[in-house]
């Protein structure tokens, strides 16, 4: 019983709850069981919650009865670990909040339904900074596809528990690709809304104008009713978008006959390992076959996208993480006067990454280096937007790899910042430019998934998830449980 | 490479506190990132206006209402120290 409801997605075991043929707490029951088999393994959580999950199920069970409870509700979920729970601890993968209990919840964890059934709050690099989760000061996380290989970052917990089966689906967040290349490392789907689609309060900061909570789920039906139940307009959050949220899932089905489809010709070649590139041809051909008008886009600023957000991506952090300093919340180092102990909280609070993104942030944004860095990198923000636009003129949507490579060794890049960055390269003009993206798993290469990206202009996921779910109909993966 | 001096410059503007190993590997670190980052520069911007924000937001404003917020006594429940409903903190130097 409990695990042919885990080889259920989100979408089907939320119909089945809603048939009464399983009620939530069971789904909950299962979900915890699940969590306790493979958790020594892979370590996708920070903190887990069993009780609160099944305390949470048997409210959505008792709700059930009078009606009035949305589809998902009673589907158990994994939450990031920046995204504040009331009374939960949120730790941000960081020592510096190690017993922070958040005394309100996210705006997107409210939408989704007063008792969401959360099963435990997902690892992640220290506050969303990194692509192999191993800047956690609570352990790296393990691929559940290879336990000696990354899931990816920053959301690696979050894929990973989606992929281990420990839950159906879960939340992440992505900034310059957190949701997506885990996502593509572990063989899940995770989509990145349109800035402003989901509102950010209550999800810590990292980089303010970049920002996004993003579904992470086992197919696209499950992505599209996951956004359905967390987008919307929320007046505590000034960046959110006062537009109507559509029903993503009405018109799901309905194919990419006619749909333009443009292949990023910067993303193709050198510097993207040959497997991540073949899927993609694959998947674009598959397109084609489909019925849609496929042929090829140039974005010839794209690589100036990654040293324009690490310009910009730390300048917000520098600015950001500024409120952890031992006053309001979390970790002091007492000292003799105030400035030792800012000094000496942030020393032993924060780890590496952390340290260097605020030093580069701080640099940038220092008196001097302000116009050459800064200001520069906003400017090429701009050309990347203009680049995209031409594109979305000819085109509906860019198809790209998501990660230049498969899942990589624990270890093997940590030590090495820059090429660590790389894993961004594909996905960081979307934050930039603010679009929508997601990331299905398109096949394997050397056994291990690979993630194809499509994009599209804003406020347009309805139509990227059409076509994100053709393209995984014509994709050579299908979701199994691991490890 | 960008100095040790400079490293501890900036870490004092970040308040934030960095060992001497910590020092040396962020004078190498910071430098090598930087150097990749400096291709900006070959682009000409002159007269590209910057953008903050990808949907060009301006200014969002809501009706000045007062609203209650949080009590000051559980505002104050994750603070490391509090007296008398304040935030407490060492002397100020």
């Amino acid at each position: 019983m409990a695990t042919d409801l885990l080889n259920l997605s989100a979408y089907e075991l939320a119909k089945t709850i809603e048939a009464r043929e399983v009620s939530a707490r069971e789904a909950a029951e299962a979900a915890n069981a699940r969590i306790e088999e493979v958790e020594d393994d892979v370590n996708s959580f920070v903190t887990t919650t069993p009780e609160l999950a099944i305390e949470r199920a048997e409210r959505v069970d008792a709700r059930m009865r009078n009606g009035g409870v949305k589809l998902w509700e009673g589907v158990p979920i994994a939450v990031k670990d920046v995204l504040s729970t009331r009374g939960v601890r949120t730790t941000c993968g960081s020592k510096i909040l190690e017993n922070f209990e958040p005394l309100y919840d996210a705006s997107a964890l409210l939408n989704y339904g007063e008792d969401m059934i959360v099963v435990g709050k997902a690892n992640c690099d220290e506050f969303a900074m990194g692509s192999s989760t191993e800047n956690s000061a609570y352990g790296p996380t393990r691929n559940p596809w290879a336990l000696d290989r990354v899931p990816g970052g920053s959301s690696g917990g979050s894929a990973a528990a989606v992929a281990a089966g420990e839950g159906w689906w879960s939340l992440g967040t992505d900034t310059g690709g957190s949701v997506r290349q885990p996502g593509a490392l572990c063989g899940v789907v995770g989509m990145k809304p349109t800035y402003g689609r989901v509102s950010r309060y209550g999800l810590i900061a990292f980089a303010s104008s970049l920002d996004q909570i993003g579904p992470m789920t086992r197919d696209v039906r499950d992505s599209a009713l996951l956004l359905q139940a967390i987008a919307g307009h929320d007046p505590q959050d000034s960046t959110s978008a006062n537009i109507e949220v559509p029903d993503y899932l009405a018109d799901l089905e309905g194919g990419v006959a006619g749909l333009r489809v443009g292949v990023v010709k910067e993303l193709m070649g050198e510097g993207i390992e040959a497997g991540p590139r073949e899927v993609v041809e694959r998947v674009a051909r598959g397109l084609e076959d489909a019925g849609a008008e496929v042929g090829e886009v140039s974005l010839p600023h794209y690589r100036y996208g990654l040293p324009a957000y690490y310009i910009i991506a730390p300048a917000e952090v520098s600015s950001n993480l500024a409120r952890f300093d031992g006053v309001r919340y979390g970790l002091r180092v007492p000292a003799d006067g105030v400035h030792e102990m800012y000094r000496k909280t942030r020393e032993e609070g924060f780890g590496d990454e952390a340290k260097r993104r605020i030093m580069l942030g701080t640099y940038a944004l220092s008196s001097g280096y302000y116009d050459a860095y800064y200001a520069q990198a906003q400017k090429v923000r701009t050309r990347i937007i203009e680049d995209f636009r031409a594109a979305f003129a000819r085109y509906d949507v860019l198809v790209s790899p998501t990660a230049p490579s498969v899942a990589f060794g624990i270890g093997e890049k940590i030590d090495d910042p820059l090429a660590m960055y790389y894993q961004d390269l594909c996905t960081i003009p979307v934050n930039l430019a603010g679009i929508p993206a997601i990331s299905i798993p398109g096949g394997l290469s050397n056994g291990l998934p690979v993630g194809v990206q499509l994009m599209s202009d804003h406020f347009t996921e309805a139509m990227l998830l059409r076509a994100a779910r053709a393209a995984e109909e014509v994709a050579d993966f299908e979701y199994t449980l691991k490890p | 490479m960008i100095s040790e001096a400079e490293v501890r410059h900036v870490a004092n503007l970040a308040r934030l506190g960095l060992t001497n190993d910590e020092v040396e590997k962020m004078s190498g670190q910071l430098g090598a990132i930087l150097d990749s980052i400096d291709q900006i520069g070959e682009l000409d911007l002159e007269d590209v206006p910057p953008t903050a924000n990808a949907l060009n937001l301006t200014n969002v404003l809501r009706p000045d209402e007062p609203h209650r917020e949080l009590p000051p006594d559980e505002a104050l429940s994750a603070a490391p120290d509090a007296v008398d409903d304040l935030f407490a903190v060492p002397r100020i130097d």
